[in-house]
């Protein structure tokens, strides 16, 4: 436990330090929407619900898929080493998870925020969004997390990266979007009863899947 | 593999050819002959599950006892299993190009059956892109774990909380009221275990001759 914390401290600390990923990201998300902004708005009332629902998702997709495969890919091979001969495997894929869920659920907020400053907010029930959002961003965290571990070792890792992630993503997006679309319709909260438990369940797996497999991928 | 279960599947198959086709089956609206196609596409995934539930048995084994041999299975269960699992997909187009109208309809079963096949390749991908012998068979066990895992919901659970042209999810009736006609029981059971059984059969030609081609290469 102690250990858990102490490498949520690290990951913060360092994250803050080196402030080019973050502020990458955050210039990266910008940009899709800026871009998704200019596109769609220079005809009044262009973008519907479904487009609306479309766009968002596609936007927080490759910010979330950009930012948690960095996690694994990028560290140094000396990290690796340390890390190995200082804590348990289960303390770094816990923590690193965690992280990346804080990270992902930040990037969603204010991917969500940014779609509402520029294109109208046709979001009408908020609750059930937003328990969307953080579930997906949990569910993209876990696995994506687990998929980095892997591709860690690969020889061209970001082709790899990309290919074993976007299946894995399918599942846990097909829910995020039917969520979407029954807040967007605003229909009563327990109609997404059904993706909302589908969303936890699939959260479960992968978190426990990443927790009991990690162990294997670390040995090298 | 015993001789006799061969046999068994050979013959197996032989008589699901011919019965399947010349057989009498029930007459039911939008299907009608076509019906006989369940006795080849159906036992595709029945086979498929079957293998990959043996590849991810032989992923876990390897991942308590790491021996070439059981990466190997493992490997080669998810080849056929990958095989068996297009050939239901082509079958099942084929099918639903006659009955519902297009070979690719959008139904949920039918992406969710796609995104399997992709998550499976995905994994060959990753075998060919790793190059030390126990790092491969170790990840790639790890993610044969992973892809069958994802393969649950996405086959089994997802197509039935939606809306599905597929009998047995959304509203329509199982496959009970099909072979509860018993004239389709007497194809359809031993089809699968036809199926089944050369599925088998195959996998284990391919096992032997991976391991041969991994003595040649290393003496």
């Amino acid at each position: 436990m102690n250990n858990l914390l102490v490498l949520l401290r690290k990951e913060f600390t360092l994250e803050l330090r080196r402030q080019s990923v973050i502020s990458g990201i955050a210039l990266y998300l910008f940009s899709l929407v800026f871009i998704c902004y200019l596109t769609f708005n220079l005809r009044s009332n262009a973008i519907n619900q479904a487009t609306w629902s479309a766009l968002f998702w596609l936007v927080i997709l490759f910010s979330a898929v950009n930012s948690v495969a960095k996690s694994f890919i990028g560290e140094k091979p000396g990290t690796f080493i340390y890390l190995y001969m200082t804590t348990d495997a289960h303390s770094i894929i816990i923590s690193r998870i965690v992280y990346n869920f804080l990270l992902c659920a930040v990037l969603s907020l204010a991917g969500y925020g940014l779609f509402v400053l520029f294109m109208n907010d046709p979001v009408l029930d908020h609750p059930v969004f937003l328990a969307g959002l953080f579930l997906t961003s949990l569910g993209f965290a876990s696995s994506l997390c687990l998929i980095s571990g892997i591709a860690a070792k690969a020889r061209n890792s970001t082709v790899v990266m990309a290919v074993l992630s976007f299946p894995v993503i399918i599942g846990i997006l097909l829910m995020a979007i039917r969520i979407t679309n029954n807040a967007l319709d605003g229909l009563e909260s327990a109609a997404s009863k059904d993706e909302i438990l589908n969303l936890l369940g699939i959260n479960l797996i992968s978190g426990a899947l990443a927790y009991l497999l990690f162990p294997y991928i670390w040995r090298s | 593999m015993k001789s006799w279960l061969k046999l068994t599947g050979v013959f197996l198959l032989l008589y699901t050819h011919t019965g399947g086709l010349l057989f009498d089956v029930p007459r039911l609206s939008i299907l009608n002959e076509t019906i006989r196609a369940l006795y080849f596409h159906v036992p595709m995934w029945f086979g498929m599950v079957f293998l990959y539930c043996i590849s991810i048995y032989y992923a876990i084994r390897y991942l308590k006892n790491p021996t070439e041999d059981h990466d190997v299975r493992s490997v080669e269960f998810a080849h056929v299993g990958t095989a068996f699992g297009i050939l239901g997909i082509l079958t099942g187009m084929l099918w639903a190009n006659y009955t519902w109208g297009s070979p690719w309809h959008g139904d949920p079963k039918q992406n969710g059956a796609a995104i399997t096949l992709l998550v499976y390749l995905a994994y060959f991908v990753l075998r060919g892109s790793l190059e030390n012998q126990e790092q491969r068979a170790r990840l790639s066990a790890v993610y044969n774990i992973f892809a069958f895992a994802a393969m649950i919901p996405l086959i089994f659970i997802i197509p039935r909380l939606q809306s599905s042209m597929h009998p047995g999810s959304g509203g329509n009736p199982g496959f009970n009221i099909y072979d509860l006609h018993s004239s389709m029981r007497i194809v359809f059971y031993p089809a699968i275990v036809g199926w089944l059984l050369i599925g088998y059969w195959i996998s284990t030609l391919r096992i032997r001759i991976r391991i041969l081609q991994n003595k040649t290469i290393e003496s």
